[in-house]
């Protein structure tokens, strides 16, 4: 039996697709909602810290499943490999309800206007695509603070003197800090840097009837337990589900979108839970997988009219994979720093996200989140032997004594860091998987290396004996924070979507998510993601003239 | 198949009675990938990657039981790594000893793991995060036994499952 004809289906359930299916819906239209993982809740919180999806030693707890799901990765000498989910080559986003949102570190920040306009800021990068969007922040700005106060952003941004104006204040206080918060604030005072609280998707009071924060070591990575932290999966989904518009259709995969003979996108063809094929026909197609599972989809979308993939007449879909290099200082002092208070990551600065010396940008450098004791492992210092009594001395020894500070490089985009279809490796359905390939750009691990030292002295400042540093390899770059395989912009010979997010060539098929992103901010991507959202379905809706299916 | 179980089952008996193994839920010794001989090389192997010391080591927490349990599971895929890279390190052991690894003097075993960490890195890296794993992870997975890292650590124990730390509001 066919599917019910609705006006939008939607792939993908995270952070930008949440938004989209709520925006819509509440506006009126029917909307399916696609997703290819499950939905979880709270109680699905093991706190297992050998399978979650910040460390997938066992697998990523939150999807998608090692067995179905393999990419083929190309490493910088040609050699190809077969990547499961719980490698970190494969550049896993989460496969489930609230995608990224609902096992993230969640915090939620807003860009800088400099960050939106990078090519304008520090010219053309020699091997890279830098470019500026073609929008600015002040565009964002309202949908940031929709999100912002929508969802529930926490934290106190006043002491950052770097941020780009904003008329509202967060809608929560941030939590009480903890003992890292009060080693390392007198210390980045003392050297002249601004330090703030980080403002974070958690709720610290209740908040859209959800209750606060636990402070418990199991944030990232894991479900949040008492439901305090706030994703897509329990305030827009349910939102969108709540207007009596919207289905959400769980672990179902989509293989390609179809056209019609005019060439417009007439509907998605999909496997169910029970892996049946299925077509769901729809006004509005709107891709919202994440940078490599859309482009995956648009690539595999192939038509007498764009035989290489929707989109893709240019062969600008997949390019410019990049998420988020980070370097790192780990600092050992000679007393506790360790005060098992969750979430651990409250205190950043902003000093270094522009205007250092020869280089295009830099990133936010932020305290990390608590380490569990096998997390802990890439923290040891290179000097300690990597096996027997020596390394177990340093971690019993080290293990509560330690500050990590790491940030986001904004990274220099590289038009061949990409996505393609795999011509041979099919997944479990028969659909072409992707096929990563590429590197960093040398310019964004100089900015790493900058960064690092950065971190370095902000720690010795702060009194630790001993402080060393790492920093990203140039391997590619995917990821949580994956984005740019399907760039916004103004020309449809350098990029695939317009500034509403629609394809140059389909004009009823869009891409929100990070994909779109030109640059990804020295930041992490979350709130801009769903910001865009917000202002995406925005226009979506202003220019939405109703069905033109009759039934 | 059932030869084999068997054949575990024997040698299995044999280890319990030497008392260098580690016992298995169901009561027996009888492991579920390795054999009873490469079992053994594990836990030795294991022993020299985390020593005990004045806390257990790899070897009283019950790694080898983890890495077992996971190669029928997670770890399906490096199965032929383990089968491939402990014969490996017992070919260098009798190379050099004339003996299995498992029957070397410590100061042997730790002169022929170097070897192997230098000439089968893949399969030494494999091992060692494994062990890790075992050891620092979660006891529901098979190793970390006790949670004996986790005391050693001094996180606190039980572990608890959420609390509530609240202070003062901060000001402002």
């Amino acid at each position: 039996m066919a599917l019910k004809h609705v006006n939008a289906v939607i792939v993908g359930a995270g952070a930008g697709g949440g938004v989209v299916a709520k925006e819509l819906s509440t506006a009126g239209l029917s909307v399916v909602l696609l997703e290819r993982g499950k939905w979880y809740s709270a109680a699905d919180c093991r706190k297992d810290d050998l399978y979650n999806q910040r460390t997938s030693a066992l697998g990523a707890r939150f999807g998608p499943d090692e067995e179905r799901n393999p990419r083929v990765v190309v490493d910088d000498q040609g050699r190809e490999t077969i990547a499961l989910p719980s490698d970190g080559t494969y550049s896993n986003n989460a496969a489930c309800v609230g995608g990224g949102t609902f096992s993230y570190g969640a915090q939620a920040w807003r860009y800088m206007e400099k960050d939106f306009r990078m090519r304008s800021t520090y010219g053309a990068v020699e091997g890279s695509t830098l470019e500026d969007w073609p929008i600015g922040y002040h565009d964002l700005e309202p949908f940031y603070e929709k999100a912002e106060w929508e969802m529930g952003v926490s934290g106190d941004d006043t002491d950052n003197i770097f941020k780009a104006p904003r008329r509202k204040p967060l809608p929560m206080p941030p939590l009480p800090p903890g003992q890292e918060h009060q080693i390392l604030q007198p210390a980045a005072r003392r050297l002249g840097l601004h330090p703030f609280d980080i403002p974070m998707l958690r709720n610290t009071v209740p908040y859209n009837g959800r209750r606060s924060c636990m402070r418990c070591r199991w944030c990232v990575g894991f479900a949040c337990e008492v439901d305090a932290r706030t994703g897509t999966h329990n305030t827009v989904i349910p939102a969108a589900l709540a207007s009596g518009n919207c289905e959400l259709r769980t672990e179902c995969m989509s293989k390609e979108i179809l056209l019609d003979a005019r060439g417009q996108a007439k509907a998605i063809a999909y496997f169910d839970a029970a892996n049946r094929l299925q077509e769901q026909t729809a006004d509005l197609v709107i891709v919202c997988g994440g940078a490599v599972e859309s482009a995956r989809l648009l690539l595999n979308s192939r038509h007498p009219l764009h035989p290489e993939g929707l989109g893709n007449r240019y062969g600008w879909v997949g390019r410019n994979l990049h998420a988020h290099a980070y370097p790192a200082a780990t600092g050992l002092f000679d007393y506790d720093t360790y005060d098992d208070l969750g979430p651990g990551a409250s205190i950043a600065i902003c000093d270094y996200n522009h205007g250092n010396p020869g280089l295009a940008g830099g990133g936010m450098l932020a305290n990390e989140f608590i380490r569990l004791p096998y997390q802990f492992m890439t923290q040891v210092p290179p000097w300690v032997p990597r096996w027997g009594q020596a390394h177990k001395d340093f971690v019993r020894q080290a293990y509560k004594r330690t500050v990590v500070i790491m940030g986001p490089v904004q990274e220099i985009p590289v038009f061949d860091a990409r996505v393609q279809v795999d011509p041979k490796v099919r997944d479990f359905w028969g659909i072409p998987v992707a096929r990563l390939s590429g590197g960093r750009h040398p310019h964004t691990i100089e900015i790493a290396r900058f960064l690092a030292g950065k971190a370095e002295a902000w720690l010795k400042e702060a009194g630790a004996a001993r402080v060393w540093q790492r920093i990203p390899a140039a391997t590619l770059s995917g990821g949580q924070h994956q984005a740019g395989t399907c760039r916004m912009g103004n020309d449809p010979k350098t990029s695939v979507v317009n500034p509403n997010c629609q394809l140059h060539d389909v004009d009823n098929v869009y891409v929100i998510d990070a994909s779109v992103h030109v640059t990804n901010g020295g930041f992490n991507p979350a709130l801009t993601i769903l910001a865009n959202a917000y202002r995406a379905s925005q226009n979506l809706l202003k220019s939405w003239k109703g069905t033109k299916v009759t039934s | 198949m059932k030869l084999r179980r068997r054949t575990f089952l024997g040698a299995g008996v044999t280890a319990v009675a030497t008392g260098s193994l580690i016992s298995c839920a169901r009561g027996t010794a009888e492991w579920r990938f390795f054999t009873a001989a490469e079992a053994r090389t594990v836990d030795a192997i294991c022993d020299h990657l985390i020593p005990a010391d004045q806390d257990p080591g790899a070897k009283q927490a019950g790694v080898v039981n983890y890495i077992d349990i996971q190669l029928t599971k997670a770890f399906r895929r490096h199965r032929a790594a383990y089968r491939k890279g402990l014969a490996g390190v017992d070919t260098a052991s009798r190379a050099k000893f004339s003996k299995a690894f498992a029957d070397l003097s410590p100061e042997q075993q730790r002169e022929v793991l170097s070897v192997v960490e230098q000439d089968s890195k893949a399969f030494f890296d494999l091992i060692l995060t494994h062990t890790r794993q075992g050891f620092y992870g979660d006891p529901r997975h098979g190793g970390n036994r006790r949670m004996a890292s986790w005391k050693m650590l001094g996180l606190p124990f039980p572990q608890v499952r959420g609390r509530q730390h609240y202070d003062e509001p901060k000001a402002g």
